[in-house]
């Protein structure tokens, strides 16, 4: 049977959003937390307190650069100095929060777009038709008319999972054949939301390693083919992130970028013990707009990305 | 293969950073260490699992003196390449580990791992293997009840490889799915079962329970636990988390087609002390191999595909003829049967350019070979000069006075002077064998093809790790040494 999560929205007790994505995180920063709060009994900033520092933060998928960077800095403020864990811990966040803020940006519907279009697309497994259906509940609970077109024609079964969704949701599912051509079922449902005055698109596609370039020209073709019926659109190109994924993130990012012309990411599976600190090294390298994360599998653990609450609960200040 | 190209490329500029010093001293190859981890960090092996490594090759290094050996560099990189092939396969010979199906029918294999990992296909893949490879009549049921459409999926890729999926039924929870598969197998008489999990956080306590049961209840022979191996500081926790609660036999890495950083298949083993059994390499369903240990440090190294070639040499070599080879070495003797007999082991493992193609630093050495004229025709050119000769002849070349020379060549279509070299050549090596008589060890040998007699290439830098004695010698050659 397939469990109906979205039911059990209602009987969630509602908490604040901080306290969620606190919760969400806390696995993702125990290790961290415990790391920096192992570190610092010392009280005293020298060469091994950093190297443990910079290895603390190595394990939570910063990677090498980013951590080297924020050690150096630390290195140069309060070398030699005294140092409590909890100093260590906010100027941590404040570099992560520095680095992450100018990068939110939630993904809105702008209504003028009559419809707006968002491809979503990524690697294999990282949850984007889950997305999508987190994304098409927003929406939908925000009064916007929803169509999701099931543009994973590759996986066995992608399309019965997003009409499942769909189901769920009460949103019109635009489906193919298997092995169908996805960039032709993106035009077919940009043109029947037109008709019928829908106003989201959501374009599921199927997930491709960076790295095949066929698949990743057949990307660029379901571009351009959205092109034709409207020249503004995709409006949005979002690349789902999965939170365990570690520096190949960054090369995801690089290489969709500049194929699928990505705007913006999500990143999904952060309520697993994986620290997400890949978001701040890929924030530090190509300053791609974060517009939301997953921190659990209901169908609202989609949350707008905040910087500074994603940089306190990474680094784990109360 | 682009598998660990990222990787491979960052230890091997390292590693030309040493190879081109004459001499190392100790903070050369602290410096080098260290950069050997930050190559190993980028590539997402798990931290303890780099600062083990670091810290066992760098004592390693300074144990074995590595400073003041003739070629530090090579020393330094041998003792990489051991300790990369001790870290994929952990005590084990180096070699591919499969499935534990020697167990009375059906042997339950059960995949478990996180979501997205590739759980579902994976399962497909293996069944398909099974199925084709080894004649088992597999049967795959998936007990995957919380992805939508889960089930469907593991049905219609049971379609598309042609295996059996156990019937769904809606509603079913997955400790009764693994019973009615449980029964189906048996009662159908199928060798393997195989159980799809559904995928999960390893954080949810109520799922890993549910693994647990299924486990306890269908007493698996395999539980494989699937990695996508661009899992970054995580897979460790991941590995530590199912070792720990649900117990494996053994790890699938998905996605080793990737960009080729593959960390994880590092950390692995190290993390779960059980072998990583398949790798997946491509989104087809049979993009599936074995994981060779030994092959995989070779190629994370650069080193070409070495162990593949000693495989192809031992293939190839008749263990009888080597050790009466070495035998007659050992005494000082070597006729020019003992020559052919070398060809002819030579084009057994693939002629001179074959033997190149698995070698490290292939392009350099394939110009060196056009430019030496010593290629495949060149070997059957010189055995049929030894073709020529009468079994006197071959036993003792003395006999071979001028007019012996002219039927020779005559004989094997070629030049008296072409017989000149091979008798040359012959004379060089056999020099080489008395030499080494005399000095009683193999060290001699090296000289034995390089720059030779034969006028041949020089033959490539002993950088293979374990692979190759210091010196100049073919390979396979040396394996006639060891034997």
């Amino acid at each position: 049977m397939i469990d109906d999560s979205l039911d059990d929205v209602s009987i969630t007790p509602k908490r604040g959003f901080f306290a969620r994505l606190k919760d969400g995180l806390s696995r993702s920063t125990g290790k961290l937390t415990q790391s920096i709060t192992g570190i610092f009994t010392k009280s005293k900033l020298d060469a091994a307190t950093l190297e443990e520092l910079e290895e603390a933060l190595v394990s939570s998928d910063l990677g090498v650069r980013v951590a080297a960077d924020i050690c150096a800095k630390l290195k140069k403020d309060r070398y030699d100095k005294t140092i409590s864990a909890d100093d260590v811990r906010q100027v941590l966040a404040d570099h992560v929060r520095a680095i992450l803020t100018p990068l939110e940006k939630p993904l809105v519907v702008n209504r003028t777009h009559h419809p707006h279009v968002i491809l979503v697309v990524g690697v294999n497994g990282v949850g984007k038709t889950t997305t999508i259906a987190k994304f098409a509940k927003h929406y939908r609970d925000s009064g916007h008319s929803v169509l999701l077109a099931a543009g994973d024609t590759f996986r066995a079964a992608a399309v019965e999972q997003l009409s499942v969704w769909g189901a769920r949701l009460g949103c019109a599912v635009m489906t193919t054949k298997v092995g169908g051509d996805a960039a032709g079922l993106a035009y077919s449902a940009i043109e029947k939301a037109r008709a019928d005055g829908i106003d989201v698109v959501l374009v599921d596609t199927a997930g491709r390693l960076q790295n095949k370039s066929g698949l990743m020209d057949e990307l660029s073709k379901i571009r351009r083919v959205i092109g034709k019926i409207d020249a503004t659109a995709p409006h949005d190109c979002v690349l789902v992130l999965d939170a365990t994924t570690g520096q190949n993130a960054l090369n995801q990012i690089e290489v969709f970028r500049a194929i699928a012309g990505v705007t913006g990411l999500v990143m999904t599976k952060l309520d697993g013990t994986a620290r997400g600190g890949i978001l701040v090294a890929a924030a530090d390298k190509y300053a791609v707009p974060i517009h939301a994360i997953g921190i659990g599998e209901q169908s609202d653990d989609l949350r707008p990305f905040v910087a500074e609450d994603f940089a306190k609960a990474l680094v784990g200040i109360e | 293969m682009a598998m660990f190209e990222s990787l491979s490329e960052r230890l091997g500029s390292v590693f030309d950073k040493l190879r081109k010093r004459g001499a190392l001293n100790e903070s050369d190859v602290a410096e080098a260490m260290r950069e050997v981890r930050v190559a190993l960090l980028e590539a997402d092996v798990a931290l303890p699992v780099v600062k083990d490594f670091v810290a066992t090759v760098s004592a390693q290094a300074i144990g074995q003196n590595v400073v003041k050996s003739i070629s530090p560099g090579q020393m330094v990189i041998k003792i990489v390449h051991d300790a990369l092939v001790e870290l994929l396969s952990d005590g084990g010979d180096g070699e591919a580990e499969g499935l534990n199906l020697s167990v009375e029918p059906p042997a339950v294999i059960m995949m478990v791992g996180l979501q997205g990992s590739g759980k579902t296909t994976t399962t497909a893949k293996i069944a398909k293997r099974l199925q084709a490879t080894e004649r088992k009549k597999v049967l795959m049921a998936s007990l995957d009840v919380q992805r939508p459409a889960a089930q469907e999926q593991l049905k219609i890729l049971g379609e598309q490889v042609s295996v059996a999926t156990l019937p769904i039924i809606a509603g079913q929870q997955p400790v009764d799915i693994a019973k009615r598969a449980l029964q189906a197998a048996e009662l159908q008489g199928f060798d393997v079962l195989m159980l799809d999990t559904a995928g999960r956080l390893h954080v949810d306590n109520a799922l890993m329970s549910e693994l647990q049961a299924v486990r306890s209840f269908a007493e698996p022979a395999d539980v494989l636990l699937v990695v996508d191996s661009l899992t970054g500081q995580d897979a460790v926790n991941v590995a530590e988390q199912f070792s720990r609660q649900v117990g494996i036999t053994g790890t699938v890495l998905t996605r080793m087609d990737g960009d080729g950083r593959g960390g994880a298949a590092l950390s692995m083993r190290a993390v779960t002390k059980q072998p990583i059994k398949f790798i997946g390499v491509g989104e087809k369903l049979d993009a599936l191999e074995l994981f060779h240990p030994a092959r995989v440090a070779g190629r994370i190294l650069g080193m070409g595909d070495v162990v593949s070639l000693v495989e192809k040499a031992a293939e190839a070599v008749e263990i009888e003829e080597v050790e009466k080879l070495q035998k007659r070495m050992e005494k000082g003797q070597f006729d020019l049967n003992d020559l052919k007999s070398q060809f002819t082991q030579m084009k057994r493992m693939g002629g001179m350019k074959g033997l190149m193609g698995m070698m490290p630093g292939m392009g350099k050495m394939q110009k060196a070979m056009d430019g030496s004229g010593i290629d495949d025709k060149a070997i059957n050119r010189m055995e049929a000069i030894i073709l020529s000769m009468t079994p006197k002849e071959r036993s003792k070349p003395d006999l071979i006075n001028a007019k012996r020379k002219i039927r020779i060549a005559k004989g094997s279509g070629t030049t008296v002077q072409e017989v000149n070299k091979i008798l040359k050549m012959h004379l060089d090596m056999a020099g080489m064998m008395k030499k080494l008589k005399k000095m009683g060890g193999l060290g001699a040998l090296a000289g034995m093809f390089g720059g030779g007699g034969a006028g041949g290439p020089p033959m490539p830098p002993p950088n293979m790790g374990g692979m190759m004695p210091p010196g100049n010698m073919p390979p396979g050659f040396n394996k006639f040494g060891r034997r």
